[in-house]
């Protein structure tokens, strides 16, 4: 069973339908010219990655992204698209700059294609997917070998914390 | 079957160069953050491929994932906050006004 030389199998077609929704969220945020449809489509972009840490076996980390990313960070954005001027007609970027980024990057995207498909990837020698991807793996790796990343993690936590708090306040009302 | 390891490479790419253009071509502050979020959850999906279809595949590229995502959620807040700040003292949310520190 194959289509287009793809062999198809239900993971497959997770995949495709998750790779085609990220990648137009992504295209819609780059192509609307209203901030909050952007803050949406990327709010779908962080959905679809979601799922595709689900087809990884990568649940913890895929209920992780749901709860940070797709539900704070995209509330933070939309918080600060509100807060904020975001009528984007004045900000029209100029002709050039957009060409030269445009080839860059399609250069940069060139490269790294090839490069994805010029390595003999290693063939895939863990039979059992799900064996040591559960929740219990991942505590034991991070209050053990990972304790002082995690620590360090805590610390910057509470510097962006106080950080955010003394830029946001209002300045000369003591 | 399972999805093999270059298409979640190639996605993974293909999601970087959308916000690397993003980040270089928009002129609005929120955007341009956006935009490098893009970028940052394009390396994590890297991470946790690896961690599955790699060499020896263990835990170390999702507890890396984790550790990245708590340094962006920092990253946005302390963002949106020099935003803020900028707006109140500028009147503007445009990039190209933030550069009282060029040289």
């Amino acid at each position: 069973m194959t289509f287009l030389g793809v062999p198809l199998s239900g993971q497959m077609i997770a995949f495709f339908i998750l790779a085609l929704w990220i990648i137009g969220c992504g295209v819609a945020m780059l192509s609307t010219t209203k901030t909050m449809y952007m803050a949406v489509a990327i709010g779908g972009v962080f959905i679809g990655i979601a799922g595709l840490y689900f087809l990884l076996n990568a649940e913890f980390l895929g209920v992780a992204q749901i709860a940070i990313y797709a539900g704070a960070v995209t509330i933070l954005m939309l918080f600060a698209v509100m807060l904020t001027p975001h009528d984007l007609d004045h900000l029209k970027t100029k002709a050039s700059q957009y060409v030269f980024s445009a080839i860059g990057v399609i250069i940069l995207l060139l490269v790294l294609i090839t490069g994805i498909r010029k390595t003999q990837w290693v063939p895939l020698n863990n039979p059992d997917p799900s064996a040591g991807n559960d929740v219990a793996t991942i505590g034991k790796a991070i209050f053990t070998q990972y304790a002082i990343p995690f620590e360090l993690v805590s610390l910057i936590l509470i510097v962006a914390l106080v950080g955010a708090v003394v830029l946001g306040r209002k300045e000369g009302d003591q | 079957m399972m999805v093999p390891l270059s298409s979640f490479l190639a996605l993974s790419a293909i999601l970087f160069c959308i916000g690397l253009f993003g980040a270089l071509t928009k002129r609005n502050f929120v955007i341009v953050l956006v935009s490098i979020e893009l970028m940052l959850n394009a390396v994590n999906i890297n991470l946790v491929a690896f961690s599955k279809y790699g060499a020896i595949p263990n835990i170390t590229g999702q507890v890396f994932g984790l550790f990245s995502m708590t340094v962006a959620a920092a990253e946005v807040a302390v963002g949106l906050a020099t935003l803020i700040a900028l707006y109140r003292n500028r009147n503007t949310s445009d990039i190209r006004d933030m550069d009282q520190m060029k040289w």
